[in-house]
């Protein structure tokens, strides 16, 4: 620390998972805000707890575990005291004391104390040779023993006891495994996925003993023998208790802190004393103590963002999940276990396989899951679980797993990565394989999506893989792998959703970008690529007519109104109503082309065409040519409503039912120039023929004798998806409300860059369906609305630019040469 | 040190940029929210994407081809990627923005500098 510092110090106590995670949440937000002294009771830096169980396995080594190091300490200025256990805390005086009379003033403090495990006081429970399984000291004693010993009993069989005795069998040691209850697991387990697991840890050579109690650990000056209290006795050279954890309370207790099971602490990770701060397996949160990682990367996020002062987040505690770390054994359990009178059991049980699976269903929602042998649909159900997404639909190919939905379904594909072999591309987009990304997340330690995607690329462009890298990580990281909360924040310059930032603009009155930073507490100036287009959305979609759109925050197509193309030059796509053309727009747009000499000539999927290869400042003067020809803006390059694809429909076809070329062209009036999250598209086909390919479209309108039917959600791109049906109304005058309450729908509740299909796959086909088919009223008010926002959107940008707007975003700048100075004045 | 007049201040949006035509290539001129000016070679160490239509966001710009992610002081590329653009010497005197094109640094720096001066000279003059 230095001399001078006039910061205020924060003091951590605990150098483990939980401290070091919220400390470097801070260092995120407010890198320079405290001076920071962390006392450490173990003689190491920071490692991966989580991975004990490998290293003792002998799959990783201590330095693959190990976090943070010296040089991390050093190079964010923080004081490291290793090996000091700290003893007091004068809370008057905020000053902490360690055992050796360190001493470090605070005025924050965060405890971190973890958990010890608990020692049953039996007989003998002291002697040398008895131990926990709770640190690298622990693995240390193990591996040692198991180099000059036979036997071990491993008291506990949980989830930590099977690790530890696992690993002891795999350094070559007889493993008797003692439980009290009658089978395996049974917190996480039911009896007939307990059962299974035994069987299949008994055929790997490991001994139990059920149901049974130790009475006595024998031995004199060492530990020599287990005696039940049957009066049986076993060898024993090493005896691991691993009966359980309990939270560090002592040094909270001491100093008159607020305890019961754990520290308490309330939503904001405080604790009864409000400049003490506590997280990790040493907490007590709403009733519940937790001995898992994600949970604790959860508070730290939160913690974190008090102690930097944003004062927003809360945490609402977490669900959990629990992988069984036993190489070759698949056991995943999340949830809530318990079968009571309003829940249902769906059971798969292949015993030849070494299969079973249990899902509990209350209010056709996942409420718990237990998977043995194939746990590859673990992150599927933990997902469907936590977001607490209904089933019913899915019900009769849910155990089954999600490789069972078929194609059709948009959701990611989280079931299928652990199958796929290493060189299985995942990134189609820059060609990335599975193996180059797991041999990244171990080499390079990546922990988070951000942190793959900036060093492999994986997921970085497109995004329609993201689940797969997600599901990726987890596997690889296990336990480690903090789930990717339900929602990520908007980009690494803030901690806040795509909702909460959405929620906040409203309600907090925030009219412009400069406020929204201001009022969120934004760690950058000025955002970055990923918020500002998406925060510029928010705006112009809260404040229409108000708002003033902000070019610089929009991607380069949306300022410069064409597609931007891989040498730099643009597209430009006048728009044809409906598809509809004439021998005169033709003549114009063939004029253009050779005038301006354009490259290329194509016609798109959309029924428009296309000009490709267009200087940029020849824009303006081809958007004036095409202008005079009647043309506006087709609105290729926005987040927009791109184009309405017809077929002809009965003006002409044999089989049409209903004017579909006409009834698009009027869509297409009604709904160009608005801007949505995402693009939008609309197709409408004059018979259920669907010429128009309208079941793939964002909305879809598919003509019938009788009337009109409406679908949406479907999704021809990235991942086929199509549509849902929604209504069917008898009017094009319907048709046209449908429309434009669904997409104001879209526009009010989707994430920027959410597509309809997954929107509608998120919020659920009934929740559209209530407020825009069900509800008259609310679908009045949300056409109501967007007619609104037409009327100042559906302004064409083309004629504007070619009238000399914006124009200094069309003209390079020329130096000229008698434009030169000698000498420039300093 | 000779220096070539290049526009107003004013004449480049906060994060915005302008392309200044050069015989030689094009250079990306940038402003910054708080009105500091750099200049790139327009050209992302990547693909070559014009990093002069690219969103600027404190003093980094993100190439709007694949959303690298450049230094506009150092022309470096950031986080995880690897690349360089060469960066131009700029400066605002009185509110005119000076691109410095002068003898002095290394040589392939020198000599890509003269080049562009000589270039400009001859295109236009």
């Amino acid at each position: 620390m230095k001399a001078m510092d006039q910061r205020p110090r924060l003091v951590v106590v605990g150098n483990g998972m939980a401290g070091m995670r919220t400390v470097e949440e801070l260092l995120k937000l407010k890198p320079d805000m405290y001076a920071i002294t962390v006392f450490g009771a173990e003689p190491w830096g920071n490692y991966n707890r989580i991975l004990l169980s490998p290293v003792l396995a002998g799959e990783k080594t201590v330095d693959e575990i190990m976090l943070n190091g010296d040089a991390w300490y050093a190079e964010h200025d923080i004081r490291l005291h290793k090996g000091r256990r700290v003893t007091r805390v004068d809370r008057r005086q905020r000053l902490v004391v360690a055992e050796d009379g360190t001493t470090a003033p605070y005025d924050r403090l965060l405890l971190a104390t973890g958990s010890e495990p608990v020692m049953l006081p039996l007989p003998g429970h002291e002697l040398p040779g008895v131990i926990a399984f709770r640190d690298l000291h622990d693995v240390e004693t193990m591996l040692q023993s198991s180099r000059s010993d036979k036997n071990a009993v491993v008291i506990g069989g949980g989830l930590l006891g099977l690790e530890a005795a696992n690993g002891l069998m795999q350094q070559g040691m007889q493993v008797t495994v003692v439980h009290l209850a009658d089978s395996l697991m049974e917190r996480q387990l039911d009896a007939e996925a307990g059962g299974l697991l035994q069987r299949s840890l008994q055929a790997r050579g490991l001994d139990f003993r059920l149901g049974c109690q130790t009475e006595a650990i024998l031995g004199e000056d060492r530990v020599r023998a287990v005696r039940f209290d049957t009066g049986e006795e076993i060898p024993a050279d090493l005896v691991v208790m691993a009966v359980g954890i309990r939270p560090n309370t002592r040094l909270a207790r001491d100093i008159g802190l607020r305890c019961e099971r754990g520290i308490l602490v309330d939503d904001t990770l405080q604790t009864f004393d409000p400049a003490i701060y506590a997280v990790g397996e040493c907490v007590q949160h709403r009733g519940q103590c937790y001995g898992l990682v994600a949970p604790l990367w959860e508070q730290a996020r939160v913690c974190a963002n008090h102690l930097a002062e944003y004062g927003i987040g809360r945490y609402p505690g977490s669900i959990t999940s629990t992988k069984l770390k036993v190489t070759g054994i698949d056991v995943f359990s999340a949830g809530d276990l318990s079968h009571a009178a309003d829940t249902e059991e769906l059971v798969f049980k292949d015993a030849a396989r070494g299969v079973y699976k249990r899902l509990l269903l209350k209010d056709n929602r996942i409420q718990g899951a237990v998977l043995y042998g194939d746990t590859r649909d673990g992150a599927w159900y933990f997902q469907l679980m936590r977001d607490q997404i209904p089933v019913e639909d899915l019900r009769e190919h849910l155990l089954f797993g999600q490789s069972q939905l078929g194609d059709a379904g948009h959701g990611d594909e989280k079931a299928r990565v652990a199958a796929l072999p290493d060189r299985a591309e995942i990134c189609g987009c820059n060609g990335v394989c599975k193996g180059t990304i797991v041999a990244a997340i171990g080499a390079k330690k990546l922990l988070s999506l951000d942190d793959v995607r900036a060093h492999t690329k994986a997921s970085s462009s497109c995004g329609s893989c993201t689940g797969l890298v997600e599901a990726l990580l987890a596997a690889t990281l296990g336990g480690d792998y903090s789930q990717t909360p339900a929602q990520r924040p908007i980009c690494a310059c803030t901690e806040h959703t795509h909702d909460a930032v959405r929620a906040a603009i409203p309600a907090q009155g925030l009219k412009n970008m400069a406020a929204v930073f201001q009022a969120l507490g934004w760690h950058t100036p000025n955002g970055c690529h990923i918020c500002r287009p998406a925060l510029n959305y928010y705006l112009l979609a809260a404040w229409p007519g108000e708002y003033v759109d902000d070019a610089q925050s929009r991607f380069i197509n949306e300022r410069a109104h064409g597609n931007i193309q891989k040498d730099g030059t643009y597209s430009v796509v006048p728009r044809m109503w409906g598809g509809v053309t004439t021998p005169g727009e033709l003549r114009a747009i063939a004029e253009v082309a050779e005038k301006y000499r354009v490259p290329t000539v194509k016609v798109t999927g959309g029924q428009r065409i296309d000009l490709l290869g267009v200087q940029k400042e020849d824009l303006p003067a081809m958007w004036r040519d095409l202008g005079a020809a009647g043309f506006v803006s087709g609105h290729a390059y926005g987040k927009a409503l791109r184009t309405v694809k017809t077929c002809v429909g009965s003006e002409w076809c044999r089989f049409g039912t209903q004017d579909s070329t006409g009834l698009g062209i009027r869509l297409e009036k009604m709904t160009w120039g608005s801007w949505t999250p995402h693009k939008f598209k609309i197709g409408v086909s004059g018979c259920p023929r669907n010429c128009a390919e309208a079941t793939i479209k964002d909305l879809g309108v598919v003509c019938v004798d009788s009337g009109y039917e409406i679908h949406v959600g479907g999704n021809g791109g990235v991942k086929v998806r199509v549509t849902d049906f929604l209504c069917k109304v008898t009017t094009e005058d319907e048709v046209l409300e449908m429309t434009g309450a669904y997409m104001q729908l879209y526009r009010e509740e989707a994430r920027y860059l959410e597509r309809t299909a997954p929107w509608i796959e998120r919020v659920g086909l009934a929740h559209v369906q209530q407020s825009i088919v069900e509800d008259a009223a609310g679908r009045a008010r949300l056409y109501q609305r967007f007619l609104a926002s037409q009327r100042v959107a559906q302004i064409d940008p083309w004629a504007e630019r070619a009238a000399g707007a914006a124009a200094e975003e069309f003209t390079p700048l020329q130096p000229e040469a008698g434009a030169w100075i000698k000498a420039v004045p300093a | 040190m000779t220096a070539l007049r290049i526009c107003a201040l004013e004449a480049i949006p906060p994060l915005g940029a302008r392309v200044v035509r050069t015989p030689d290539g094009d250079i990306a001129v940038f402003r910054t929210a708080t009105d500091q000016v750099f200049a790139l070679r327009d050209r992302c160490p990547h693909k070559g994407g014009p990093l002069s239509q690219g969103i600027v966001h404190g003093a980094k710009v993100t190439c709007p081809l694949h959303n690298w992610v450049i230094d506009l002081a150092s022309g470096e590329a950031t986080g995880a990627d690897h690349g360089c653009t060469h960066a131009f010497a700029v400066r605002v005197l009185d509110g005119i923005v000076w691109l410095e094109i002068g003898a002095a640094a290394d040589a392939p720096e020198g000599a890509e500098r003269a080049a562009v001066a000589r270039s400009v000279q001859a295109g236009t003059g």
